[in-house]
């Protein structure tokens, strides 16, 4: 069963009593949104910017599916606070394609069928990237440990891996 | 999650006289443990003081030897940094075996020392807990208290210090340097982690509004032999069922200098002094190891679930100082 995500245009929302403009540089587009302090860049990504690609699974920051990148960083955007994000580069996976051309880890993702039912796919694209970028994906082992804050409750854990050594593979041909 | 309002403080100082002024004001450096907790009503919090640009970021080496850790250095950065590797593998180790990759990018060292138990029955906003709402009780005593603490506990809460980290620093006799409203402040790494006594809400000796700005690990040549174990329920990305700081400096075959601290089985990082004791002066063998090891483990404590800690943790610390006497962690 699939639950249709709501939709809600930025202008249709009423500014809650302490909302404050807050600038957030999303994927090289620059936004101002009218958020209270407490809300998370989850939030402010699904909710305020239509961005819903970064999902909401735990939302404590045990499951990995909201997992962007900060200046560079995987991070969890669920326990992250939007208004903290401001004044930072914040990406999402919505930000990694090229227009209709795919990153190489999310064109690696469908090659191998990485996921099954998809949701948490976002993030452990997010976190793959940077695996590799970090070094964290020498081994099979590696691969394991340092994606480890990604669950998967469909379990594609091996197609998982294969998509990331055969990225990681590309690109040491590549250099 | 309730409404919160937000700042940034531009200073130290700035810092603390900002969450000084209000006692539901609260410093946010990660955010791992505050915003969580917030969000769950455990945490009383509803202003933040983000202190995220301060510049307390920084690793340095102490003149006496010794490494000073910044407060916000984060923990995926402080493992990597060669210095903490080389003269503290027990700490880059510990780093990497808490929480996930993204969390470690967030998570401040100090913020690390401050986190909250991982109790249940703390988190659940119902429950009898003491540490919560003093006086309520402690539902873990009889609850279900597998991954509870067997050391350092008292009738009125059980609950085990979640830190990794923290057992590698006690082991090493890190201080803990803060900045209050009433001036700075050097607190040993043993003291700032209070045992839960009649008072288990009181977790460490800070008052309101003072910040911590960093740890000071002191030169300790014995340190080049740490390892850090841990064991627990999967094989990561999970809290400690037992973890073990150790290492052994032997001369003339006997231990010289041992260092042994313990996580998951204490209500505070524990630092195994009485294993300590038994180790220096003694062979470096086998037999030693499990003696040491038996006498800590002769205080615990055991609760209905709990019980299979105690021969975990004397095996974990054997295994531990086996390591770091043969260096095979390197």
């Amino acid at each position: 069963m699939t639950v249709a995500e709501p939709r809600h245009a930025p202008e249709s929302r009423t500014a809650a009593p302490t909302s404050e403009p807050v600038v957030l540089e999303v994927n090289g587009e620059h936004h101002v949104v009218d958020i209270e302090p407490r809300v998370s860049l989850l939030d402010a990504l699904r909710e305020h910017l239509d961005l819903t690609g970064s999902k909401k699974g735990c939302d404590q920051g045990t499951c990995g599916a909201c997992t962007v990148w900060i200046d560079g960083r995987r991070v969890l955007a669920c326990l992250t606070l939007a208004i903290a994000a401001s004044g930072h580069e914040i990406t999402t996976i919505e930000g990694l394609a090229d227009g209709d051309d795919l990153h190489p880890m999310q064109r690696a993702f469908i090659e191998h069928d990485a996921f099954q039912c998809g949701y948490c796919t976002p993030g452990q694209i997010m976190s793959a990237v940077k695996v590799i970028e970090e070094g964290n994906a020498a081994s099979d082992q590696d691969i394991r440990e340092f994606m480890s804050g990604n669950i998967c409750r469909c379990a594609a854990y091996p197609n998982i891996r294969a998509a990331i050594r055969q990225v990681r593979d590309q690109e040491g041909q590549a250099t | 999650m309730k409404p919160l309002t937000y700042s940034r403080a531009t200073g130290v100082h700035d810092a603390v006289v900002r969450v000084a002024e209000s006692p539901t004001s609260s410093f946010l450096a990660g955010g791992t443990t505050e915003v969580d907790l917030i969000r769950a009503s455990v945490s009383p919090s509803d202003h933040l003081v983000d202190i995220n640009a301060l510049p307390l970021s920084v690793v340095d080496d102490l003149p006496d030897g010794g490494l000073h850790i910044g407060a916000l250095a984060r923990m995926s950065d402080v493992a990597r940094i060669p210095a903490v590797i080389e003269r503290y593998p027990a700490i880059s180790e510990a780093l990497l075996l808490g929480a996930s990759e993204q969390l470690r990018n967030m998570a401040s060292m100090g913020g690390n020392l401050c986190q909250r138990t991982r109790c249940a029955y703390l988190r659940d906003g119902v429950s009898p807990c003491n540490k919560r709402e003093p006086g309520s009780g402690c539902a873990a005593l009889d609850g279900f208290n597998r991954g509870h603490a067997l050391l350092g506990t008292s009738e009125h809460c059980i609950a085990t210090h979640p830190s990794d980290v923290a057992v590698a620093l006690v082991a090493f006799d890190a201080v803990v340097r803060t900045t209050g409203p009433d001036g700075d402040r050097a607190i040993p790494a043993d003291d700032f982690f209070l045992l839960p006594g009649d008072t288990p809400e009181i977790e460490h000796p800070l008052v309101h509004g003072e910040l911590i700005v960093g740890i000071d690990v002191p030169a300790a040549p014995i340190a080049r032999r740490s390892t850090y174990l841990k064991f627990r329920d999967r094989e990561s990305y999970e809290f400690a069922l037992v973890s073990v700081a150790a290492a052994v400096e032997v001369e003339d075959g006997v231990v010289s200098d041992a260092r042994l601290a313990l996580g998951g089985v204490g209500t505070k990082p524990w630092r195994a002094r009485r294993a300590e004791a038994v180790l220096v002066g003694s062979p470096p063998d086998p037999a030693t190891f499990r003696r040491a090891a038996a006498v800590e483990l002769e205080q615990a404590v055991v609760r209905e679930h709990n019980a299979f800690k105690v021969e975990l943790a004397q095996r974990a610390a054997v295994r531990g100082l086996t390591r770091s006497l043969n260096g095979a962690h390197r």
